[in-house]
């Protein structure tokens, strides 16, 4: 799989989690690519922590305004008819305070007690926690959508090693190689992409995976 | 009653080592400019507070607060993000500017209660994470069996913010994504200055619609409309 068909196929499947009506947040990177894969009949509503319920994606030449819309990145962006703009107090009212169905945001690693790290590398990247800690926190649903390892390097771990966002917060992992439900015994593999074997999976995975009985190939 | 100021008198009334609050996310909602004038007046130590250190455009140009940043304007920086200014990492790692992260839900709480005369912000977020031992947190407290840190008020000298419709009275309202923190820094800060993108008299604005009433406005700066 090459790194375009890697992130098609996370964000594919992932669109098969949302449910018409739901109100979700998308961290930057894979999770912006969702809403193009969004089954018939699905319709959500955004959430960006800058300020806006029911964001539209990047302007058309005619509704653009970048001195006053922009997403949760700093881009130009727009709203839908009949969202609202809000100020950040209320954007993490609704966050914090369970309000918003689901979250899905990229991780630098995961482990089996579902503990996140997305926010800093110490001595080398320190890009900042943003809405992330929030989020994780309030989400009615944290679903972590990255590539399966990082240049060889893992990341679903059995313990993470970078300074958390939050502790035991993650409900799912979806990878290129399959899906994965954080459970309380550990990292359940439910779903696997069938380009990959289950050792395979487990070999690219620094935590022991449960295997479900019920292993499913990858919906996408 | 508000004062109506231009750009460059609002920012010399900030001087070398006072608190300030910048509105905008990115660049969006901030006072540009106020910003400039005090880029140009390289005011300096100061103490900033604010979401992020806004970014350089593809075309070399600033937006938001990074004019201020690339002068080394601050020696302490509140932020929640400054991955997409990497001049903010690089005077942090050379030792030329603190900086303190901070939820941006916990940032956007902490002033409000600034605000509103709140002791303090009760909050899940950032439990059992390295934030527990950052300068904002008064302590861990645990309330029906759920542990929750609790978070010291941010209060500022100086608020800069940006209205989009603002009558001569103060009185304000938002447009867009640009309101993001400007009504909270609004509450927070001694003195609080209010950059209008237009600017329109006294009941022009229909008392359902106005976000910051004039009571929390000092000054009202006009320079004919910066956009």
């Amino acid at each position: 799989m090459d790194k375009a068909q890697v992130k098609a196929v996370i964000a594919a499947r992932a669109a098969k989690e949302l449910k018409d009506g739901d109100i979700v947040n998308l961290g930057i990177g894979i999770p912006t690519l969702i809403p193009a894969y969004l089954p018939e009949g699905v319709k959500i509503k955004l959430q960006a922590e800058c300020g806006m319920i029911d964001a539209g994606g990047p302007p058309t030449a005619e509704n653009a305004d970048p001195d006053h819309v922009c997403d949760a990145g700093g881009q130009p962006s727009s709203i839908m008819t009949g969202g609202a703009f809000i100020d950040s107090s209320m954007s993490f009212t609704m966050i914090r305070g369970g309000h918003v169905s689901g979250t899905f945001l990229g991780a630098l690693q995961v482990d089996e007690k579902g503990n996140l790290a997305n926010w800093i590398i110490p001595g080398k990247t320190v890009p900042g926690m943003g809405g992330a800690m929030d989020l994780v926190v309030g989400a009615n649903k944290v679903i972590v959508t990255m590539e399966h390892t990082a240049k060889g390097n893992l990341k679903i771990l059995k313990e993470c090693t970078l300074p958390l966002t939050a502790v035991s917060c993650v409900d799912m992992i979806i990878t290129e190689m399959g899906v994965m439900n954080v459970t309380d015994k550990g990292i359940e593999l439910v779903e696997i992409h069938p380009e990959f074997t289950v050792e395979q999976v487990q070999e690219a995975t620094g935590a022991t995976l449960i295997i479900s009985p019920d292993l499913k190939p990858m919906d996408i | 009653m508000a004062k109506i100021i231009t750009s460059k008198e609002a920012a010399a009334l900030i001087k070398s080592g006072d608190s300030v609050m910048f509105g905008g996310f990115v660049g969006c909602g901030t006072a540009m400019g106020v910003v400039n004038e005090l880029a140009k007046l390289g005011t300096d130590n100061l103490t900033a507070m604010c979401n992020d250190g806004g970014r350089i455009n593809p075309d070399g140009s600033f937006y938001g607060i990074a004019p201020l940043i690339h002068n080394k304007q601050f020696k302490k920086f509140y932020a929640t993000h400054i991955g997409i200014n990497p001049e903010i990492g690089q005077q942090m790692n050379a030792g030329e500017m603190e900086v303190v992260l901070v939820p941006q839900g916990s940032f956007a709480e902490m002033i409000r209660a600034g605000g509103a005369g709140l002791g303090g912000v009760l909050t899940p977020t950032g439990v059992g994470t390295i934030t527990e031992g950052f300068e904002y947190v008064h302590s861990k407290v645990n309330i029906d069996g759920k542990d929750y840190l609790l978070l010291k008020p941010l209060k500022a000298d100086f608020a800069v913010i940006e209205g989009f419709k603002v009558d001569k009275a103060g009185n304000v309202c938002y447009h867009g994504t640009a309101r993001n923190f400007c009504p909270l820094m609004a509450t927070a800060a001694k003195t609080v200055i209010v950059e209008a993108e237009n600017l329109v008299e006294i009941g022009e604005i229909d008392p359902d619609n106005v976000v910051t009433p004039g009571i929390f406005v000092d000054y009202i700066v006009y320079d004919g409309g910066n956009k």
